[in-house]
């Protein structure tokens, strides 16, 4: 009785999880055809609703209704379960993500190692898409993606290493509560170039623009995904928006002290701001993140496939050994207010 | 041995960066490009046999459809080139006209050339940021034409008519209330000239603005420094002309070495690149553009000081008024006989080059007399251009395909013909 219970209560959590996700993924692709239109002197989506803010449901809806093309000779199997990969991936990371104090699906030790070893798998979507779809243009994406994928996850994770060192832990919750102390006890400051590190490969692996050779638009048209057409790309498209969000919560946890105040240890700003609940702090942090995506996007032309590996390889991975390396001295010699 | 082949990939001819219809076979070694095969011809409209068969004056129209981005300019070579055989005196107002008119093209092609080169590098904003100033220019082509595109603007003896008085004007509609237009039309109240005196005064900010997003960004420069790199030498082999030859440092320039129309009174540089690699040419359109507005300020001076005619007062080629046509026999001859059978070239050949956006465009016309050409040859730039694209992608990888592609400002339309 007991488990079944458990069983109900985990997916009432992971229903108060999964909804709001999806709704934020919908209005995020929103937001960016408004902020990227504002930036480019159009107007954006303003014709479904007010200010078009039923466009993503009206996408949905046509994506729904479309057919799903399989390309003769492609593999079936594999085909449909690509999509299926890439979304359960971006799904199941956010297992572990702590929104407020306590407030986690799954609180568990190994938090940020589970998460990087989810993220990592969703390269498998992209490549077994590539290779399914039996489409020159589509192997050329996934071959580009699974590149760019192992080399940018060692910078990424050479950069989680400093994050742990850092908090002494890979639970998720205490990396955030060892930041705690107020806007400069976070650690974008004492792990600076780490941070740009974790910023710049959770662009390339989420094959974000300018790091976008994966769907490459002028040179391999829509790279993997080529032959998706109605929901299966559908998926693609979803799980791609969810690892944005997925990403954005992530540098906002490990680096900008996640639902932690920034007015903390500020006399007055601190009990003035105390009602605000943590989760928004969050929010704001993590939307900040969500608006430079876009940012970059309307600004950045597309890195070359070749020049992508040698920025992960020649620069951000010896970057991290680096600053690894100062990290422990920094530690060893116990500077506060951080170690 | 195992046998071993490269990878062919078929680009085009449905592709985002295809520019209208290339269809190019890449052999590809991984992501490095072996050889590239273009095939063009899915563009061909047999320009130059329909104009056997029609009187002069109705190929103007044709001329514009070839290089669709530079209507105007082609429209020049062709008119120049009649009026060679004919031996018409064209006003001087047309010319100023007709030379401002080239520029405004320049600008215009430039700006499409600039905006899709940005987009196939992945730089999304300055394609639409191009777009808000191609506005105004294709304004400018309604004012003077009624057409925003296929002018037929220029005829044979000068243009078509004088500049308007006034410049048409946005009306309030359900998306732009008063107020909105109010501020669209602030700089629409005067004359075409005033509007476009007021474009030259804002333009150059424009082009800062594009090269704050490019020209020192370290990814744009990546993508663009020594990819695509043709020697002076063998530029000139290539048959290279326009900012191709140029961005490889080799100063040529009809407007400069063979002055037509009113160049030779103007005051312009024309810029040059070192290298001759896509950034080079990059730079020198920019440069071109920011000329080509101090060019068209010069003719806005000019045409504002000396009113005149803009066409031939020579009736056997040039259409005569309409109110003169209403009460005068003669004229109303003149006018029938040119709009029926058109007019007669006498016997010859021509050959007349213009300085287009894109290189030199040249129209070879042959005159056996009648009031047809008996052939029309068109010289387009960018079929010389794209014939030497294998030699410039070969060893570059996929994505530099794109970019010197892109770099050629290739336009189906008169490449396919």
């Amino acid at each position: 009785m007991d488990a079944i219970l458990a069983l109900v209560w985990t997916v009432i959590k992971i229903t108060v999880i999964v909804l709001p996700l999806l709704l934020v993924v919908a209005y995020t692709t929103y937001a960016e055809r408004k902020v990227i239109g504002f930036m480019q002197v159009r107007v954006g989506p303003n014709r479904v609703g007010y200010f078009g803010l039923l466009q993503p449901i009206a996408d949905l809806v046509k994506l729904l209704n479309k057919e799903i093309i399989r390309p003769t000779m492609a593999n079936k199997l594999l085909f449909l379960i690509a999509p299926v990969i890439s979304v359960t991936t971006a799904l199941v990371a956010w297992a572990v993500i702590p929104f407020d104090d306590y407030l986690v699906l799954a609180n568990i030790n190994a938090g940020l190692l589970y998460i990087f070893a989810i993220t990592s798998l969703s390269a498998y979507g992209v490549l077994i898409a590539g290779w399914a779809s039996n489409s020159k243009y589509a192997l050329l994406g996934a071959l580009r993606s699974a590149a760019q994928s192992i080399s940018y996850e060692i910078a990424m994770g050479f950069a989680l290493v400093g994050v742990m060192m850092a908090a002494d832990s890979v639970n998720i919750r205490e990396i955030v509560l060892a930041q705690s102390g107020g806007f400069f006890h976070w650690y974008w400051l004492p792990l600076l170039p780490l941070f740009m590190v974790f910023w710049i490969s959770a662009l390339a692996e989420t094959n974000r623009a300018p790091f976008d050779v994966a769907e490459g638009e002028s040179e391999i048209v829509a790279g993997f995904h080529v032959e998706y057409s109605g929901m299966t790309f559908g998926l693609f498209f979803l799980a791609e928006y969810m690892a944005m969000v997925l990403i954005s919560v992530l540098c906002a946890l490990l680096f900008w002290g996640g639902w932690l105040s920034p007015f903390q240890g500020v006399a007055h700003l601190d009990a003035f701001f105390a009602f605000v609940p943590g989760i928004v702090w969050l929010v704001l942090k993590s939307g900040f993140f969500l608006f430079a995506y876009l940012w970059f996007r309307a600004t950045f032309p597309r890195y070359r496939y070749d020049q992508i590996m040698q920025l992960g390889w020649k620069v951000l991975i010896p970057i991290t050994i680096v600053w690894i390396a100062v990290l422990a001295i920094a530690i060893q010699c116990q500077i506060r207010p951080w170690f | 041995m195992a046998d071993l082949h490269n990878y062919t990939i078929n680009f085009g001819p449905q592709h985002p960066a295809a520019h209208g219809v290339l269809r190019l076979i890449l052999d590809m070694d991984g992501e490095t490009i072996k050889s590239g095969d273009p095939h063009i011809g899915l563009l061909h409209r047999g320009t130059e046999k329909l104009a056997e068969s029609k009187p002069y004056n109705h190929s103007i129209g044709y001329m514009d459809r070839l290089d669709y981005v530079s209507m105007m300019c082609n429209e020049h070579a062709y008119v120049k080139g009649i009026e060679k055989l004919l031996g018409v005196d064209v006003p001087e107002r047309a010319q100023y006209i007709r030379v401002m008119f080239d520029e405004i093209t320049r600008i215009l092609n430039h700006l499409m050339w600039l905006g899709a080169h940005a987009l196939d590098i992945g730089a999304m904003s300055v394609f639409l940021y191009c777009f808000r100033e191609r506005e105004d220019l294709l304004d400018c082509y309604e004012a003077v034409s009624g057409a925003r595109m296929h002018a037929a603007y220029y005829r044979p003896g000068g243009v078509y008519r004088d500049l308007p008085d006034v410049m048409p004007q946005y009306e309030a509609s359900r998306w732009h209330n008063d107020k909105q237009t109010a501020k669209r039309n602030e700089n629409r109240e005067g004359s075409l000239l005033d509007f476009i005196e007021d474009f030259c005064a804002r333009f150059p900010g424009f082009v800062d603005e594009y090269e704050t997003l490019l020209t020192d960004n370290r990814i744009w420069k990546q993508r663009t420094v020594d990819i695509g790199i043709v020697s002076p030498e063998r530029a000139i082999e290539l048959g290279f002309t326009g900012p191709m030859l140029r961005g490889s440092g080799v100063e040529w320039d009809l407007r400069k070495k063979q002055p037509y129309a009113v160049y030779d009174k103007l005051d312009f540089d024309i810029p040059i690149g070192v290298t001759g690699d896509c950034y080079d040419r990059y730079l020198v359109r920019v440069e071109e553009l920011r000329q080509s507005c101090k060019l068209i300020k010069q003719c806005v001076d000019w045409l504002r000081a000396n009113p005149g005619p803009v066409m031939s007062d020579n009736h056997k080629v040039a259409p005569p008024k309409r109110e003169v046509m209403k009460e005068d026999m003669e004229a109303m001859i003149h006018h029938f006989k040119l709009f029926t059978e058109g007019y007669c070239v006498p016997e010859g050949e021509t050959y007349s080059a213009i300085e287009h956006p894109k290189g030199e465009f040249g129209v070879y016309l042959v005159s056996d007399g009648s009031n047809k050409p008996y052939r029309l040859k068109v010289r387009a730039s960018g079929f010389v251009h794209i014939s030497a694209l294998n030699e410039m992608i070969s060893g570059h990888m996929l994505a530099d395909v794109v970019t010197i592609l892109s770099s050629q400002d290739i336009v189906f339309g008169e490449v396919d013909r």
